[in-house]
């Protein structure tokens, strides 16, 4: 195989691990993963893409989750000719038991190329290259194992969230056991596109936001808390011991000033009112500081990447919410959302493009939200102002 | 008969033990080398994680190869990040090693925590898409390759977060990293006005448009699109719609780089990322330009920002003419917004550095 593709190749060469071993890997049992390697090399060659535009297959009841992929030179690598993906919704969290990926991966060898992502940027385990014919059966023999797909095209984008209270002390919200009910809640929406556009739900536990809520969801859950932050002044002794310099890397860098540090008596000191809950002393003093008790989360809405009108992050609808089973005030909350941009959206219009375009005015009246200061940096500065 | 509606296997019973015994009562968390974290928790359990590097774009045979890691050092458990990376959790401290170890064996490097430059988030490219403006997966792993020292350490002044698109579809989190590498178009497509009325939908087509560049044919007869070349800033929208208006050309894609942006609330509120090298060709198989202006940028970001600054904390702080100057990277008119919200990004005060 060396001579046949020597640009894709020099890709095994360097030290971070090589997806082109993988790829000849998948090629030592699959025509198509084998073809795939020429593709790349013509690619290179020819420095375009060799997919035909689009495609729509699919599986029996579902809209969704498939996404249909041709080759534009079939003639040349005839077991590409039809490379579908299959997008799977992950559990909760990216954990998995060895045995349900093994269960996966024999299915994959069976049906498919034997290529995948771990995992797609929404966070479906991606699987790379099946033919039309045996879309069906891999889909059956999927959710014999008990896998279900994720969602694509204008439907519920497959919810995700970070690993929460599984293994971080930060997290102010059940963010696995919140994305797996909303997720089994909403099967429907994930699997039968009836909107104007995508729709994504992420959930983070707290203001780091680890699966990147504000910037990748129209639907952002980020966890908080309503009281003081708590201080171990033991812990912050031992930081300052530690050699930390908590003047000016911590107090200093406190974004609202809400932070005061007794040199003397070595005691840190926050004024809880003023802590706009931005984690950064949180996370550099993990042993002495954390999060309040009482919790909630933050609900923003909007966020999506530059098309049509330029990039959104989610902006501030719901400052503190409680989130507690079965959820039903955000599964609510999310249903008159639906219901308004259904109606209202234009074809392939983002919910954060509607409020723009429809004024936030009249959305917050649609989904019955009162106005609130939170909501906004700052308060308008033109005069041409609606009553 | 196939079963629907099943939604994926419930986490719960993915999960390890020790995870289930300590499920929302962690405590606290130190990392105890790169790519080593221990989580403590108030029931005194502890557990260590090893998180380790991954192509993402892998074999069934590789998920094969972490599941024997993790059948032998993890009970048959583990994750992945949301940054593709592999993790492996263990109550045994004494399993650590043997762990790393066996990713080493591998050929996986174990990093990807604290001030690092963890795994790039990134797209399908020539692989798997058709709307792709450049490749994915081998800039990453040729950018890997010479980032290599970052994953594996943690000498950065902050996180230091890398992402890729092969469009400006901009999938993943592009408009929100430090650094941000997006393939791009620089000609208008071409449009074949036998097949446009057959297969696309004239006015979704033209809707698609960000900046109203698409009208109808002017010829009635003609049930097409002409687009006022002007106006078109080559974004592809339309092609993603309507089939019969590629715009990909070997000669005029390539990529573009931006930097700055952050998702999370520490310090300073979410940012996004902004044009800061509007062009560079692409260059198979490595795409060296790239990789040495991206290779360059971290190592004055590395040199300068203060201690937990992001790169976006650090160019706000002293001013993207300073940015400009200690990069050496030339300042041109595609720098300078001309899109809806244009005004807001042009400086309005006289404060301002030589
Ligand atoms: S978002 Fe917050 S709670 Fe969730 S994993 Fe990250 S730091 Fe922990
Ligand atoms: S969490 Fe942020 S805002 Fe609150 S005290 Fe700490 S540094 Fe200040």
């Amino acid at each position: 195989m060396a001579d046949k593709t020597p640009k894709v190749d020099e890709l095994e060469k360097g030290p971070w691990p090589s997806y082109v071993k993988e790829l000849k890997r998948a090629a030592k049992k699959s025509k198509a993963a084998e073809d795939l390697l020429g593709v790349q090399e013509l690619s290179f060659n020819d420095k375009v893409t060799h997919w035909k535009h689009g495609g729509i297959v699919g599986v029996t009841g579902y809209g969704g989750g498939v996404i249909g992929r041709y080759s534009d030179i079939p003639h040349l690598f005839p077991n590409v000719e039809s490379f579908h993906t299959f997008r799977v919704n992950h559990p909760a969290g990216w954990f998995y038991t060895t045995k349900k990926l093994r269960e996966l991966c024999d299915v994959w060898e069976k049906y498919g190329s034997g290529l995948t992502n771990m995992h797609g940027s929404t966070g479906d385990i991606i699987l790379l290259g099946a033919t039309t014919a045996n879309l069906q059966p891999c889909f059956d023999a999927l959710t014999e194992v008990g896998f279900d797909l994720g969602g694509s095209g204008s439907a519920l984008r497959t919810p995700t969230a970070c690993i929460g209270p599984a293994r971080c002390e930060w997290t102010n919200i059940n963010t696995l056991d919140l994305v797996h009910d909303l997720t089994m809640e909403f099967q429907d929406e994930i699997h039968r596109p009836r909107w104007p556009y995508k729709f994504k739900i992420k959930i983070s536990g707290c203001p780091n936001d680890c699966v990147a809520a504000i910037a990748r969801a129209d639907f952002t859950i980020i966890g908080t808390w309503k009281d003081s932050l708590r201080i171990d002044q033991k812990g912050v002794r031992e930081y300052a011991k530690g050699g930390m310099d908590i003047k000016n890397n911590i107090v200093n860098r406190c974004p609202t000033n809400a932070l005061e540090w007794d040199e003397k008596t070595k005691k840190l000191k926050v004024i809880p009112q003023d802590c706009v809950r931005c984690m950064h002393c949180i996370n550099k003093m993990t042993k002495a500081i954390r999060p309040g008790v009482d919790k909630g989360a933050t609900i923003l809405i909007g966020g999506k990447a530059p098309i049509l009108k330029g990039a959104m992050l989610s902006s501030v609808l719901v400052p503190f919410i409680k989130i507690e089973p079965p959820y039903t005030e955000i599964k609510d909350l999310i249903r008159e959302i639906w219901d308004w941009w259904d109606e209202n959206g234009r074809t392939r219009e983002r919910v954060g493009e509607l409020i723009e375009r429809l004024g936030m005015r009249n959305f917050l009246k649609a989904v019955g939200l009162k106005p609130v200061p939170q909501m906004i940096k700052s308060p308008r500065s033109n005069p041409y102002v609606f009553f | 008969m196939s079963k629907s509606d099943i939604g994926p296997p419930n986490f719960r019973e993915m999960l390890p033990e020790v995870i289930e015994k300590n499920y929302g009562k962690w405590k606290y968390h130190e990392i105890l080398k790169p790519g080593v974290l221990r989580h403590v928790s108030e029931t005194g359990d502890e557990v260590f994680t090893v998180r380790t590097g991954s192509p993402r774009l892998v074999s069934i045979d590789f998920i094969r190869d972490l599941c024997d890691i993790a059948d032998k050092y993890c009970d048959g458990h583990l994750r992945f990040t949301s940054r593709y990376n592999v993790e492996f959790i263990t109550p045994n401290k004494k399993n650590v090693k043997p762990i790393m170890d066996e990713a080493k064996k591998l050929g996986l490097p174990v990093g990807g925590t604290g001030n690092s430059i963890s795994n790039i988030v990134h797209t399908q490219g020539w692989a798997h898409c058709h709307s792709a403006a450049t490749d994915s997966s081998p800039i990453v792993k040729a950018l890997m390759d010479e980032l290599y020292g970052y994953f594996t350490s943690m000498k950065l002044p902050g996180k230091l977060r890398v992402s890729l698109a092969c469009c400006i579809n901009m999938c993943g989190a592009i408009h929100c990293s430090d650094l941000a590498i997006v393939g791009v178009h620089t000609k208008v497509p071409k449009i074949d006005h036998e097949k446009v009325g057959a297969i696309c939908e004239i006015p979704t087509t033209i809707g698609s448009c960000p900046t109203g560049a698409i009208r109808r044919h002017p010829d009635k007869e003609i049930k097409s699109v002409v687009i006022r070349e002007d106006l078109c800033m080559y974004c592809g929208n339309c092609f993603t719609v309507c089939p019969a208006m590629p715009l990909a050309d070997a000669e005029g894609d390539g990529v573009a780089i931006y930097a700055g942006g952050k998702v999370s609330n520490a310090r300073k509120p979410p940012m996004f990322s902004r044009l800061i090298v509007p062009y560079l060709p692409n260059n198979p198989p490595r795409w060296p330009e790239v990789v040495d202006i991206i290779k360059k940028i971290v190592g004055v970001y590395a040199k300068n920002a203060r201690k937990y600054e992001r790169m976006g904390e650090w160019i706000e702080r002293i001013g993207w003419e300073k940015f400009f100057q200690l990069t050496g990277i030339p300042f041109a008119e595609q720098h300078i917004d001309d899109f809806t919200y244009a005004r807001e990004t042009w400086r309005t005060t006289t404060q301002f550095k030589w």
